[in-house]
């Protein structure tokens, strides 16, 4: 089976066409962000926080009065910056989707899984993350997330197609299997919502880091400018281990997924590929992120450092071990 | 004896455990840097050769075998040792739970997280007596008091939890179980020709620690057919698009032969073993006669790819003539018109074939009594008589007298691993139980809710319902109002 060349052609050009729309949303949120002001102050969570942590059991509920809604909509809410937070809302729906049909188109123009190289992989994971974000955006506000998710996409497609870019083409027979839609997308997934995952728990040390300074009655110092515009540490760091502890099963399934496949492929389930390795170190990173959530001592800032080491560790593997480490899993088309 | 207590406290606290999750991820990183003995020993070889000095050094910390070092096991051993001290207890505390009811309600619901109240003036024991069948209804277990209900929700959290705990641990067993018994080989086979289950016909063969020879099933096969396709044109020209090798196979030596196609990610599973196809090249053919005309070799002989446009590299050894005579050189499938950098092939399919060979005369050394490569030739006791290019079926008249050579065509060969893991399918189900129990134990939220009826003065009841979230997990509020509704609560304003 040949390559459709003009399919591949309109899906080069579709993925011009998300990041012009995924720019034009990095600018609006920014706007918005500059605009808006988180509904506690500061002030108010850092104390809320001190008192609440007398009495919490193992719940992050706030222990105020009855029926508080624990629901987390509010929060972000950006009061001025609602009207350009709006519109860049809009431009990411149309990004996701433009993007979406990209990589559709893509596949079509081989006739196979778009996932077979690095290029289509960081197309795959641009789309992960940014539909991500939009799913989660229809039940809470998250304006104030989004200068901080659109930035990643961007520089990630960029990447894909300044550094990354491949030909469409068809697969290399290692490839040829439906291990690789499954394996593969169950990664991309996680890639996406461990980004977003990784954003909020930068953003939980920028406010927490605010609270406690306040908390301390010292100035809330240089972080206090984006402090003030999204939600309280609290909340920051729960929104963060929700994804984490939702993702984190089909990472493990990811992994699994991937050894099935490695059976079939080369002989053995598990045969420490640096490939294989650091998918291994990032669910151990992981699960110790979620361990340190329930050990008294490293809840807070440390799990937060531990979640953004996970991270670290997904970014090491995709771009450091598939590019220069010689391993079997050698699909960069570089 | 206080100390040992000590000790196993520590080593079974979460902290503890939480050190080791790190060291083992730390422990890792050095087995995806430098090469790996289990998985490329050429390059462990070759990096010991650049490096000298630190190279030693590395191997005697086992840098080249991390993940099989002492270092390595006794974190992971202490790992396991952690969990199954943590996690028996926590299960048998489980258990009591799961068999007991839930705890008496507090006596002041206005201090929990949620919490609903409102006059109502139906009959109290009536009320608790109604709630309990409804909550029950809705999945949570109940205990009643005098005028109270208490609730609790998503024990299946904790058993989740202690099933993905546990399932590690089996997976643990299986892959060492697997390991131990079982074996790996690999074995390169021309087509036309065949293999027979058995050690000596393997070209590399890794048992288990305690794997016996007679758990070889005796199975064998013949390579009818290999194809390989490749890209042509573009931005990947070359690149491989499919193998196959069709096969002849007998499961046991009194079976009909069926025959049966490997393909890559499609491996043949037969008698407890697995056959995969995980690499190719070319063989060629060659028909060599002394200075009489005797026929001295003829024979396909396996030449190993260099390149991604296999550029293949071999030898011939012919010990029956004298002065003995060796053959090295190149296959080249699709030779490439410029030599400017030595015999290249420029396409990884015959489409143009050419061998490019040399001749030597003298000693093969065959008889000195060291192992020799199939893959090379020991020049030191021989001279080179010559040089020449050839296209198939045509013939080179050696010099000295030294015979011919006949370069009559190629066959192609394959690579096959063959395993045998009895533990695979104890992994796949441990690793299977772990997603479930993982699942359990991430989403299920753990709850707990109550009822309370309080005799007012007026002859009416105060109702109170609240909740307690022991998870951090979305929700409870809304699902505490559900069940205030159950009760006839008014609705909120
Ligand atoms: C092989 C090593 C281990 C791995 C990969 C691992 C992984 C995990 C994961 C992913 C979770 C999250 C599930 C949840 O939050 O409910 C978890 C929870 C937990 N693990 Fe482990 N674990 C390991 C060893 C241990 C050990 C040694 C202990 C005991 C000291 C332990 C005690 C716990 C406890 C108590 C929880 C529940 C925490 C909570 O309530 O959030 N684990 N483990």
């Amino acid at each position: 089976m040949t390559v459709n060349e003009t399919l591949a052609q309109a899906s080069n050009t579709m993925v011009y066409g998300s990041m012009t729309a995924f720019t034009g949303a990095m600018v609006a949120f920014s706007i918005s962000l500059a605009k808006g002001r988180r509904l506690e102050t500061i002030e108010t969570s850092a104390q809320r926080t001190s008192a609440s942590h007398q009495v919490r059991m193992g719940s992050t509920a706030t222990l105020d009065k009855p029926s508080v809604s624990t629901s987390l909509s509010d929060d972000g809410d950006l009061g001025e910056g609602r009207r350009a937070g709006n519109i860049g809302m809009s431009l990411t729906w149309l990004g996701t989707l433009l993007l979406g049909m990209a990589i559709l188109f893509r596949g079509l123009s081989a006739g196979r899984v778009p996932m077979g190289n690095m290029y289509e992989f960081s197309l795959a994971a641009g789309f992960a993350v940014s539909l991500t974000y939009c799913l989660m955006s229809i039940s809470r506000d998250l304006r104030w997330l989004g200068v901080f998710i659109t930035v990643p996409v961007l520089l990630d497609l960029g990447l894909a197609l300044t550094v990354l870019y491949a030909e469409s083409s068809q697969l290399v027979p290692a490839l040829n299997s439906y291990w690789l839609a499954i394996h593969v997308s169950a990664a991309v997934v996680c890639f996406g919502a461990f980004t977003i995952g990784a954003a909020l728990s930068g953003l939980y040390l920028v406010a927490q880091s605010a609270e406690d300074r306040v908390a301390a009655g010292k100035e809330p110092g240089r972080s206090a400018a984006i402090a003030q515009r999204i939600p309280s540490a609290d909340r920051l760091d729960l929104m963060s281990y929700r994804i984490h502890a939702f993702m984190f099963p089909i990472w493990t399934f990811a992994v699994i997924a991937g050894a099935i496949w490695a059976e079939a492929a080369w002989g053995r389930y598990w045969g420490w590929d640096p490939k294989e390795t650091w998918a291994f170190i990032t669910w151990v990173i992981y699960a110790a992120y979620l361990h340190a959530r329930a050990t008294a001592g490293w809840r807070g800032k440390k799990a937060a450092y531990v979640a953004i080491a996970g991270y670290a560790t997904i970014l090491f593997n995709y771009f450091v071990v598939n590019i220069w480490v010689q391993g079997l899993h050698s699909y960069s088309g570089l | 004896m206080a100390t040992m207590r000590w000790l196993w406290r520590q080593l079974t606290s979460m902290r503890v455990a939480l050190i080791l999750l790190f060291l083992l991820a730390l422990a890792s990183i050095p087995g995806s840097i430098f090469p790996q003995r289990g998985t490329s020993p050429l390059r462990v070889n070759e990096f010991l050769k650049d490096n000298p000095t630190t190279g030693p050094i590395l191997d005697r910390l086992y840098m080249f075998d991390v993940f099989a070092s002492p270092w390595f096991a006794s974190i992971y051993l202490l790992l396991f040792i952690s969990l199954t001290g943590c996690v028996l207890p926590r299960a048998l505390d489980h258990y009591k739970e799961l068999r007991s009811e839930p705890p008496v309600a507090p006596r002041n619901l206005r201090r929990l997280p949620v919490h609903q109240q409102w006059q109502s003036n139906s009959d109290s024991s009536q009320i608790i007596s109604e709630t309990a069948v409804a909550w029950k209804k809705r999945g949570w277990r109940v205990r009643q008091g005098d005028g109270w209900l208490s609730a609790e929700k998503g024990y299946a959290r904790e058993t989740g939890n202690l099933l993905f705990h546990l399932s590690l641990l089996v997976l643990l067993l299986a892959v060492g179980y697997g390991g131990a018994v079982g074996y790996r080989g690999t074995v390169i086979v021309r087509e036309d020709a065949g293999f027979a289950n058995n050690v000596t016909q393997y070209d590399t063969f890794a048992p288990g620690r305690i794997f016996g020879a007679d758990q070889l099933p005796p199975f064998s096969f013949e390579l009818q057919e290999f194809e390989a396709t490749f890209q042509r044109g573009g931005q990947q020209n070359g690149a491989p698009r499919g193998f196959r090798a069709d096969l002849l196979v007998k499961d046991d030596p009194q079976s009909e032969p069926r025959p049966v196609t490997v393909e890559v990610n499609y491996p043949l599973r037969t008698s407890g073993i697995t056959v995969y196809l995980v690499g190719h090249g070319y063989a060629p053919e060659f028909t060599v006669r002394d200075a009489s005309g005797k026929v001295v070799w003829e024979d396909a002989s396996v030449f190993l790819p260099q390149d991604t446009a296999f550029t293949s590299s071999g030898v011939v050894k012919i010990p029956d003539t004298v002065p003995q005579l060796g053959l090295q050189g190149f296959f080249l499938p699709t030779v490439s018109e410029d030599f400017s950098n030595g015999p290249v092939s420029k396409f990884p399919a015959p489409d143009d074939p050419e061998v490019y060979l040399s001749a030597w005369q003298g000693d093969l050394g065959l008889d000195s009594g060291m192992p020799q490569s199939v893959y090379r030739l020991e020049t030191e006791n021989m001279k080179r008589i010559g040089i020449e290019e050839l296209a198939p079926g045509e013939t080179w008249t050696l010099p000295n007298s030294a015979g011919t050579v006949e370069f009559t065509g190629y066959r192609q060969w394959a690579t096959f691993v063959i395993t045998k893991d009895p533990g695979k399918g104890w992994a796949l189900g441990a690793a299977i139980a772990s997603i479930i129990g993982l699942s359990l134990s991430l989403l299920i939220p753990r709850r707990r809710a109550w009822l309370r009826v309080t005799a007012t003065d007026d002859r009416g009841n105060v109702i109170e319902v609240a909740g307690l979230s022991k998870t951090e997990a979305p929700g409870l509020a809304d699902e505490i109002s559900q069940l205030a509704k159950l009760v006839n609560a008014p609705e909120e304003k």
